[in-house]
């Protein structure tokens, strides 16, 4: 038996890797009825895999039998490769296992489509019903809303579900009918907008009745593929900004595509995926999240893609230095959110302890600025006095003279695949 | 001049209390353990007293957000010999000024402790990750730890909370104590092991039968989670250190 499910958990946790979300913050859920597990606020990672990435969740597919066939997808039906399938019983005695050893914040349940979309969804809820109404299971459970599955499926999972996710695949609708011609956005975009709908409508309902059902309390998410078609960073950019601001998602992952297929229409195996690419479009999201920026300010059509050598942030200040040098002791919060070498943590910083006097070079370091990159952008009570106005051009060479970037030894360039 | 005390939270609030009493100017606070004495410096002992210690707190929970208290705590459970210093200059720094002092940042231990609190948080996040249990034969799950801070006070709750239906022991075999849930409530223990007996891995014949196909499974859980093409062992080891690795079941060695 044990040897058995080994060799499942092999196939179908490798089959599950390629989706990148491994969030396990957002959640609420309280443990109820000395039962087991809890939400944790921010999430915990448990162990990080040694691509470096986040392991917070079991992520697995229930099974890799699939009848489409995604040519970006490692599960896809043409595929030669070993295929199996869960128990319902199996996937509940991993998770409440590895949970209770402490090795996993909870569970990421996905699944090839097998026969149609309604029967997959129902073997899902059939695994989160279990876990939560047998199991007496707390822990955080992210499941995958399957494309075509019906209204009240969907909603029944969202009541046992913290996370529900579903995957964009590629950023614009001209890229998904090149590599997977059966599907379209608008099969993902009804599901993300009935989700929506109901969470609105749960929330609202909660105001008024003490006593309703969480409904997806961690929201949604959704996935894109790098690299795989011909996008520009302002394709993907401005795609990721309108599914943030229609469906409140809490994330949208960019996945740098790794090469899984022999097809000509796909970069060739054994190629590099673009991790810088994907780390530019990172901070990218960060900028638009959590440091005001608009998207329209990074990317437009004057600049469609990203710098490879420079983060966003000080590639933005470079291109405007009509905005610098900032005071620090007297700008708004706003602008020196937008200093690069400036965090968030450090803004909210400067703010308060500058009540107290204007603040000094030493005292700006000692908050953990990077100082050395922001100091071509800042005054501040004892800044030396300059003579000379600098260009951005300039100001780029002695910031690159001074750094190094951790992606040299590996830098690989976006390929020109076309 | 130097005042000495004996280590403990209520001894740093007591030297605080003497200070506002006595009020001798600069002053410097070092533990016990740490002290040197120095052939023309003044130094005094201060008296752990329960009734000032409790006063001086209390005047810091009217002065303080729950926010700055915990920093304050966090940073003593650092056992880091400069933090007590640290720790006695901003009691008195918060003491001499209006509410809302704590957020002048450009204050050198208001930043000091803002940082030692961060370590100890970080410290207590990790312990929250990185702890494996390990099922025992009479169904107690048991790990051995052996923090760089003093975290046990801190992760208690987070473990009692989440694990309400199992018994569990977390165990800190560098401060010689650990944490026993039994069910209904934690309590503090201390383990006298057999000599020789390994403390981060009980024997094997000690295990649940089916210990070791959950800790297998895992282990191939970690390795197809793995994207070969991706590999990144600089960012793998800056989220894991390799002082942690002795704890994780996926890192042991097949």
């Amino acid at each position: 038996m044990s040897d058995r499910i080994r060799e499942k958990l092999n196939i179908l946790a490798d089959a599950a890797k390629y989706d990148v979300s491994c969030s396990s913050s957002g959640g609420t859920r309280k443990n109820e009825n000395k039962g087991l597990g809890n939400s944790h606020t921010s999430g915990i990672c448990h162990t990080y895999t040694e691509d470096g990435r986040c392991v917070s969740l079991l992520k697995i597919l229930l099974t890799n039998h699939c009848i489409y066939d995604c040519l970006f997808c490692v599960s896809r039906k043409s595929n030669d490769i070993k295929r199996a399938a869960f128990t319902v019983d199996e996937v509940v005695d991993l998770t409440m296992n590895f949970y209770r050893r402490n090795y996993i914040e909870g569970l990421f349940l996905s699944s090839g489509i097998f026969k149609n979309a309604d029967f997959t969804m129902e073997r899902l809820l059939l695994v989160v019903k279990k876990l939560r109404l047998e199991q007496n299971y707390n822990g955080y459970i992210h499941l995958k809303t399957i494309p075509g599955a019906s209204d009240e499926l969907i909603k029944e999972a969202g009541l046992y579900a913290d996370r529900m996710s579903i995957n964009l695949e590629m950023p614009t609708e001209a890229g998904l009918k090149l590599l997977a011609p059966e599907k379209n956005h608008a099969d993902v975009i009804k599901p993300l907008d009935f989700v929506q709908k109901q969470i609105t409508q749960f929330s609202a309902d909660k105001k008024l009745i003490k006593h309703i059902p969480k409904f997806v309390p961690a929201g949604q998410s959704t996935q894109m593929v790098i690299g795989a078609t011909p996008e520009s960073d302002k394709d993907i950019m401005y795609t990721a900004n309108a599914f943030y601001k229609n469906f409140s998602l809490k994330r949208v992952y960019y996945s740098g595509y790794v090469p899984i297929s022999n097809d000509t229409r796909m970069p060739i195996l054994g190629s590099q995926p673009p991790l810088l690419r994907e780390n530019r479009l990172y901070q990218t999201d960060w900028l638009m999240r959590f440091y005001g920026f608009k998207v329209q300010e990074i990317l437009n059509d004057a600049n469609p893609n990203l710098d490879i050598d420079i983060d966003p942030k000080l590639s933005w200040a470079i291109r405007n230095m009509q905005h610098f040098p900032v005071d620090v002791n007297t700008a708004d919060y706003k602008m020196i959110l937008r200093i690069p070498g400036i965090g968030v943590m450090s803004a909210k910083k400067i703010v308060q302890a500058r009540k107290f006097g204007k603040l000094r070079i030493d005292q700006l370091k000692k908050i953990g600025i990077a100082y050395n990159k922001a100091k071509h952008f800042i005054t501040c009570a004892d800044s030396p006095y300059q003579l000379k106005d600098y260009q951005g051009t300039q100001i780029k060479a002695f910031i690159l003279a001074e750094s190094k970037s951790k992606y040299l030894k590996t830098d690989s360039n976006q390929m020109i695949l076309f | 001049m130097t005042y000495i005390f004996d280590g403990s939270l209520q001894g740093l609030l007591s030297a605080v209390f003497e200070w506002f009493e006595r009020r001798p100017g600069k002053v410097v606070l070092q533990s016990t353990e740490m002290f040197q004495p120095e052939v023309f410096a003044e130094s005094f002992t201060v008296i752990t007293d329960t009734i000032k210690a409790d006063r001086v707190w209390a005047g810091l929970q009217k002065k303080l957000k729950k926010e700055w208290l915990r920093k304050f705590y966090c940073s003593y459970l650092s056992e880091i010999p400069e933090v007590y210093n640290h720790l006695f200059q901003f009691s008195i720094y918060i003491f001499k000024h209006a509410a809302g002092a704590e957020s002048n940042y450009g204050n050198e231990h208001v930043i000091a402790l803002s940082k030692y609190a961060k370590s100890v948080e970080r410290e207590k996040h990790r312990m929250e990750a990185f702890i494996r249990f390990q099922k025992t034969g009479d169904g107690i799950y048991y790990a051995g730890i052996d923090p760089d801070f003093n975290v046990l006070p801190l992760i208690s709750n987070h473990f009692k909370n989440r694990y309400a239906d199992q018994q569990w022991v977390i165990y800190d075999l560098k401060r010689k104590y650990g944490l026993h849930y039994n069910l209904i409530a934690v309590e503090e223990i201390t383990i006298s092991f057999t000599s020789g007996a390994s403390k981060q891995n009980p024997a094997s014949e000690l295990m649940d039968e089916n210990e070791f196909l959950y800790a297998t499974l895992w282990k191939d859980y970690f390795k197809s989670a793995n994207i070969v093409a991706r590999k990144n062992t600089k960012l793998h080891v800056q989220h894991v250190p390799r002082r942690y690795w002795k704890y994780l079941t996926e890192k042991e060695l097949p």
